[in-house]
């Protein structure tokens, strides 16, 4: 946890996040991906009140309509460029330099996946290209697997983050592994966001109850019947789960525990004959 | 003959910012990167550098992404 914990009493507050040399007040950060129609994208920015949004680079498309970028720019919101869909530490670095140049901005969301199917991390290129990027001077936000040893070896590389799944990209299973999320979050010193896997509101509170700084999420938005209400729903549910982490929770516990008092119980036993 | 984006094209010797342009785009468009057989050629660079036959260019936008 990099920030400090929320306090609840006479008015609720809450430390903003610090990632790198940024400070966001929204925890939730937005995917632009799988929205149909721009104008839907801009309202579920506004919806989410998210501060930072992924782009990815493609080959220019001459009969796209609308321009992206005027839509976002409009919007607000600064952009966090991937590396979707490179295969090798190369390709990756070679993308976030092409998106440094496009966007002038040196934040990248850092994806190396290693197969098709489940589009899950490559662990070693994906450190080498992290190692790479931030000797570059990136800020370096990494895609990676629910592994408390990986996150560790990310951030001693110098990411500025680290970005566990919950489960695979745009599954909707939600957070497969929540002890390993909780190992993640108790050893990290920079913040920790739960990337990929949400499948809706309640997936986004459990991230945040376990203690993520912040939550990632596209797909479960984008791909909602109703993308705006989900883009409300799972705003509410990151603010939600993170009051609830700083509220504290009851332990669980096998056997119920009565919150009545079992004192002072009134003698309503009939008379004997 | 040069390949932009994998497509051939005739245009030996032009600049990247005509290249861009054949495209529809703007050379002080935002959020364009373009590299040349994998090497980026800075915005700057656009108005002077000329392609050669067999050049691969990649001219690459934004698009929504995850």
């Amino acid at each position: 946890m990099s920030t400090e914990q929320i306090g609840v009493g006479g008015g609720v507050f809450d430390a903003p996040l610090q990632i790198g040399d940024r400070t966001l007040r929204s925890r939730l950060i937005l995917g632009t991906g799988g929205f149909r129609r721009l104008e839907t994208l801009a309202e579920a920015i506004r919806a989410t009140r998210a501060e930072l949004v992924t782009v990815a680079l493609r080959r220019i498309d001459p009969s796209a309509r609308g321009s992206l970028v005027d839509v976002l720019e409009e919007c607000g919101v600064e952009l966090l460029p991937n590396t979707a869909g490179c295969y090798t530490a190369r390709d990756a670095v070679v993308t976030a330099r092409l998106a440094r140049e496009a966007f002038a901005t040196d934040w990248v969301k850092l994806e190396v996946i290693g197969d098709e199917r489940t589009l899950l991390p490559d662990a070693p290129e994906l450190l080498l290209a992290a190692e790479e990027l931030v000797g570059d001077g990136f800020t370096v936000l990494p895609y990676t697997n629910d592994d408390p040893i990986l996150a560790r070896r990310l951030e001693d590389v110098g990411c500025a983050a680290v970005m566990p799944l919950g489960s695979p990209i745009g599954s909707g299973m939600g957070i497969r592994n929540p002890y390993n999320i909780a190992l993640i979050v108790e050893r990290a010193s920079v913040p920790v966001i739960l990337d990929a896997g949400v499948g809706t509101a309640s997936d986004a509170a459990l991230a945040m109850e376990l203690g993520c700084d912040g939550v990632l999420c596209a797909s479960a938005i984008a791909r909602a019947e109703d993308p705006v209400a989900m883009a409300h729903a799972i705003r509410a549910a990151v603010e939600a789960g993170r009051l609830a982490r700083g509220a504290g929770r009851i332990p669980r516990r096998l056997y119920a525990e009565a919150s009545s008092p079992s004192e002072g119980m009134a003698d309503i036993t009939p008379p004997t004959e | 003959m040069i390949v932009v984006n994998g497509e051939p094209r005739e245009r030996d010797g032009a600049t990247i910012a005509e290249l861009l342009a054949d495209l529809g785009v703007e050379e002080r468009a935002r959020g364009v990167a373009v590299a040349v057989n994998g090497e980026i050629v800075p915005r700057a660079e656009w108005v002077r550098q000329r392609v050669d036959a067999g050049d691969r260019v990649e001219a690459l936008s934004a698009m929504q992404g995850g």
